[in-house]
């Protein structure tokens, strides 16, 4: 199960916004793209999926299990996604349909993929809910999102992502929009879901510091481009290129301040 | 792929206190076993909401009596409404003519009860084609290639332009007045109103994140499109729609008084408005009746279209969770 990103490009209305990123995800790796905005991470980790915007356009290769999966149709592409392969975003306020409960959200890639009746789907969510750690989650689960905080919000798009078990999780910066105390939970929650289940992962994120706490390899972007791939604890400690070296004054600056006062 | 649930709690519990929403019942997580469904949401609550709502009990009510009279009028009525009684003109308010009769001696309510049937008829078919075109437009111009959207868009704003009503007034007036250049008029003319205001509506929720979300979880084009782009765009649609069907009683009234809508063989409060108008002052209280149903009926389909909005919109209910505090949520801090 492993994945397999070789010179993939995005043109985005004729620009070229990704130029020829490779990278590859074995079984059980935790990879992090990480880069300033404006990178392309984002667009990557859409292009795996198939789900880029339209008039985003995305030339190379991605191997899912030695499968080539981009350029697959819709409806082929649709078996594989929430099933084999989930993905949380980063907004929690707006990635849940605001009129559905949650439960019937978390729930919905398990009716889809499973084929599970509305009776038994009801029983998975809560089940899920509760893996994710929501607070009370047999009622929980009839509540509609603006009910819930930002961080039980992130949780239920966690556990819609992870519901049918799938074999990578794609994150593209799910603590960003969060609390920094609340950012650490969802971490530690991610971390703790992604070494029971054994997944895959991939990480997006533009901090160092967030990345050191999950994932083990790190992609460096600059302007669509890889500057540099290396373990993270590599990154951490030697930098090679100086937008990592940026990164990690950045992720220092946020980890120790000044007065060596470690927070 | 069914693995059973697991808890992530093992050596290293997980906080699970990032909740900053006071819990309704104050009470701790009853820790029942996974198999416990959650309780089911009645299919029917939204009814029960938008009884709650003043706006939408007073609707309901009036709407419900409109189509009841109309139903019962087509079957019967105290007289028979084109009936003349010369010998019993003008009688007041009395029985056994209860709202009193007019110049010729018809029944005054008999002739609103029929004048019902063509009410209902009225804004049902206007309703039904507005549907049908607004929804067509809509998805047109919101769901297709980028060239069939930007024309539908033009198209719609061409037809905007379009005054349907002097339209159907012209129909009228070549080839005779007829129920059906009413409803064909309002109903092609609200269809685009709904369409203009549908399809960016359409086009938002298309893009939100929580439609990526469902595209991300495996559904299918269609299967999004039912359950979470359609639904959300619903509120929407319901207010114009309700709006669109008011407007229809509204004209085919108006279009009556004028004498370009209902033949005057058919019953008709607009008509009848008409008629018993030329005799305002010396049987003032006659005119009130029409003019009353015209009103009560038009009020009733507006607050019952927004109460509709507010019963069937999760955010803006009025359950014991939506406290005041959730529904003014704080958005967190956007690093």
């Amino acid at each position: 199960m492993s994945l397999e990103v070789q010179d993939l490009t995005i043109d985005v209305g004729g620009r070229r916004v990704v130029d020829g990123v490779s990278f590859a995800v074995p079984d059980g790796a935790r990879v992090g793209l990480i880069g300033e905005s404006g990178s392309g991470k984002s667009l990557t980790a859409l292009a795996i999926l198939g789900l880029l915007p339209d008039g985003a356009e995305a030339h190379g290769s991605v191997r899912w299990n030695g499968r080539e999966i981009l350029g697959l149709r819709d409806h082929e592409l649709a078996e594989l996604r929430g099933d084999e392969i989930g993905i949380v975003f980063q907004e929690p306020r707006t990635a849940l349909n605001p009129i559905r409960t949650v439960g019937r959200q978390i729930a919905e890639s398990v009716r889809i993929h499973e084929g599970l009746s509305k009776r038994d789907a009801a029983v998975r969510a809560v089940a899920e809910a509760r893996r994710v750690a929501l607070p009370d989650p047999e009622r929980i689960v009839g509540r509609y999102p603006h009910q819930l905080s930002g961080g039980q919000r992130q949780r239920v798009a966690i556990a819609m992502a992870l519901a049918c078990r799938p074999r990578l999780l794609i994150a593209d910066e799910p603590t960003t929009a969060l609390d920094v105390t609340i950012q650490a939970e969802i971490l530690e929650l991610l971390r703790t879901l992604v070494r029971d289940d054994g997944m895959s992962l991939v990480f997006i994120t533009h901090d160092l510091a967030v990345l050191s706490q999950i994932a083990t390899h790190g992609v460096v972007l600059e302007d669509g481009r890889v500057v540099e791939q290396a373990p993270v604890s590599q990154l951490l400690t030697a930098p090679a290129s100086p937008v990592t070296q940026g990164l990690l004054r950045d992720a220092t600056a946020t980890l120790w301040r000044p007065g060596g006062d470690a927070s | 792929m069914s693995i059973p649930p697991r808890s992530t709690s093992g050596d290293r519990p997980i906080p699970a206190h990032d909740g900053q929403m006071p819990r309704p019942d104050g009470g701790v997580d009853a820790g029942g076993p996974a198999s416990t469904a959650p309780p089911r949401r009645s299919r029917w609550a939204w009814l029960a909401r938008l009884w709650a709502l003043s706006t939408g009990r007073f609707g309901l009510i009036v709407v419900a009596v409109v189509v009841v009279t109309a139903i019962v009028a087509r079957f019967w009525t105290p007289f028979d409404p084109q009936q003349v009684d010369i010998a019993n003109r003008w009688a007041p308010p009395s029985w056994p003519h209860v709202l009193g009769t007019d110049a010729t001696g018809r029944d005054i309510l008999s002739l609103l009860m029929a004048g019902a049937r063509t009410t209902v008829f009225v804004a049902v078919g206007a309703g039904l084609i507005a549907t049908v075109i607004g929804v067509a437009l809509a998805a047109l111009g919101a769901l297709t290639v980028r060239w069939v959207r930007e024309s539908v868009a033009v198209f719609v704003d061409i037809l905007i332009a379009f005054p349907v009503l002097l339209i159907a007034m012209m129909i009228s007036a070549v080839w005779g007045g007829s129920l059906w250049v009413v409803i064909w008029a309002v109903g092609i003319g609200f269809g685009v109103n709904i369409a203009r205001v549908t399809r960016p509506e359409l086009r938002r929720v298309l893009h939100s994140d929580f439609v990526l979300a469902g595209r991300a979880s495996g559904l299918t084009p269609a299967q999004n499109l039912w359950r979470h782009l359609l639904p959300n765009v619903a509120p929407v649609f319901i207010v114009q729609l309700s709006w669109g069907m008011a407007v229809a009683v509204l004209a085919e009234a108006g279009l009556s008084y004028l004498g370009f809508g209902a033949p005057v063989t058919e019953p008709s409060w607009g008509l009848l408005l008409a008629q018993l108008q030329q005799y305002i002052q010396v049987h003032p209280l006659s005119v009130v009746w029409p003019g009353l149903a015209i009103t009560f009926t038009v009020l009733g389909l507006n607050l019952l279209g927004d109460a509709l909005r507010e019963a069937t919109d999760p955010t803006l209910s009025r359950s014991p969770f939506a406290t005041r505090r959730a529904r003014l949520h704080v958005p967190e801090v956007v690093a």
